[in-house]
């Protein structure tokens, strides 16, 4: 065995603040995240890569930061939940979407949601019902409502083209 | 679910990665997109005391047709194969699997060289590969060397890589224009490994099959050719008996597990199934 591996300075830019730390190379980018920066919004859910709950920003693509070392995201830029309100502290088009379209449920699967639909947005700010459930397809919500998480991505889709947001009939 | 302590390496250039790999020797591991290795490392089924990580080797990401190939960079993601417009315009049959491996955070991350070179018989690409005629372009300490998919597979995570090799890129030949293809693949669920699928490219003229190719994903220790399959499709116009007969034959050299996806005969049964529909589309694609 490997004696016990050296720290290693980390230094990244989270939410816009250049932060740093010492780690062992096996530190999971969600515990640096959590334990080292205290940004307890990324959660962790299965710890196996199938939930979605500690998804995150990482250089412009949506991650699970349950499955990449802190070390790979030396010298990254990422965002968390905690970084999606607007500047002057209120809630983005997303997050109002969550919270007007009772997306939330429990809330447990919410931080993971918000950043998977967030990076789902930028890349297609007008997507269909069904492109939402693909590519929110790797995150579970054990509420099984998915219905009103597909709605708050929809409501702000809509918000974000400067459109009323119109449900789909029954 | 802490994996065990290693030391982290960061090479940036090839002939640096595969200096450490050999001076570490068994004990170290290249890292790609890590989606398959970290989560076994998380389980302790896999303790290296080494991790090389190839993000920053200069030249390993990429995607660029030269003469009548497509060379895929081994760090190119899943990701940047469904952005590509050289994939989508000559191979579109690598698109329609990619969109079917894992699930959008997944594909960020995941690389065609970790899909292909982990000998993981789950993998959807091996099959694919095997089916193109694609080889993989290995360098290691006595140079490079070009293996074909066919050879490169010897059982469940048991390659033809040899130590201090790394699989540097995928060279695929571009099909021919008017090709149908299609990769049907059976899942549980969304973001799952195939139960069975089935990979076919084809060519048809007046109607009736030119050429066929066939993979197989997850029916057995390492993906396959079904070459009987393939061969006794050439010359019909796939009607019904055909397609049956195809899939017989493909059924004939499946081997798969037992597991949670089901029983050996269940997944031999729908695996031919894989195999119809996937020929079925393909033909409906030519053009």
């Amino acid at each position: 065995m490997a004696t016990q591996a050296k720290k290693t300075q980390v230094s990244m830019t989270v939410n816009g603040e250049p932060v740093e730390g010492f780690v062992e190379p096996r530190t999971l980018l969600v515990h640096f995240i959590r334990e080292n920066l205290s940004l307890t919004g990324t959660h962790i859910g299965c710890e196996t890569t199938h939930c979605g709950a500690c998804t995150i920003d990482l250089n412009g693509l949506s991650v699970k930061s349950c499955t990449i070392f802190a070390v790979q995201a030396d010298d990254s830029e990422i965002t968390t939940v905690e970084g999606m309100a607007n500047a002057d502290g209120t809630l983005s088009a997303l997050q109002e979407g969550f919270r007007q379209m009772h997306g939330l449920q429990c809330g447990f699967c919410t931080p993971g949601m918000i950043m998977r639909g967030h990076r789902l947005l930028q890349e297609n700010p007008n997507p269909t019902e069904e492109e939402i459930r693909f590519g929110i397809a790797g995150n579970l919500c054990r509420c099984t409502g998915y219905q009103n998480i597909v709605r708050a991505i929809q409501y702000a889709a809509a918000k974000i083209n400067g459109v009323d947001f119109q449900e789909a009939a029954e | 679910m802490i994996p065990g302590p290693f030391t982290y390496h960061r090479p940036s250039s090839v002939s640096d990665a595969i200096k450490l790999l050999v001076d570490l020797g068994d004990e170290a591991r290249p890292l790609a997109g890590g989606h398959s290795l970290i989560p076994m490392m998380k389980l302790r089924l896999a303790t290296p005391e080494h991790l090389i990580d190839l993000q920053g080797v200069d030249g390993l990401k990429g995607i660029t047709r030269e003469d009548d190939n497509i060379v895929i960079g081994a760090m190119t993601t899943q990701h940047d194969l469904l952005a590509s417009e050289v994939i989508a315009s000559w191979l579109p049959v690598l698109r329609e699997t990619a969109l079917l491996i894992a699930d959008p955070q997944i594909r960020y991350r995941g690389t065609i060289g970790g899909n292909v070179a982990n000998g993981d018989p789950g993998n959807d690409m091996p099959a694919l590969m095997m089916m193109l005629g694609a080889s993989y372009r290995l360098e290691g300490p006595d140079g490079v060397r070009n293996e074909a998919a066919t050879d490169f597979y010897q059982g469940a995570y048991f390659t033809s890589l040899e130590p201090g090799e790394i699989l540097t890129a995928v060279s695929v030949p571009v099909p021919a224009t008017g090709h149908g293809y299609a990769y049907e693949k059976l899942k549980r669920k969304i973001g799952d490994y195939a139960t069975a699928a089935a990979a076919v490219i084809l060519t048809m003229e007046s109607c009736k099959v030119v050429t066929c190719a066939i993979g197989l994903t997850n029916l057995s220790e390492t993906p396959l050719l079904a070459e009987k399959a393939a061969e006794a499709v050439i010359g019909t116009s796939l009607d019904e008996a055909a397609l049956r007969n195809a899939a017989a034959l493909a059924e004939e050299i499946m081997l798969p597990a037992a597991d949670g996806r089901g029983p050996i005969e269940y997944r031999k049964s729908v695996g031919g199934i894989m195999v119809m529909r996937a020929l079925k589309r393909a033909a409906a694609r030519v053009g």
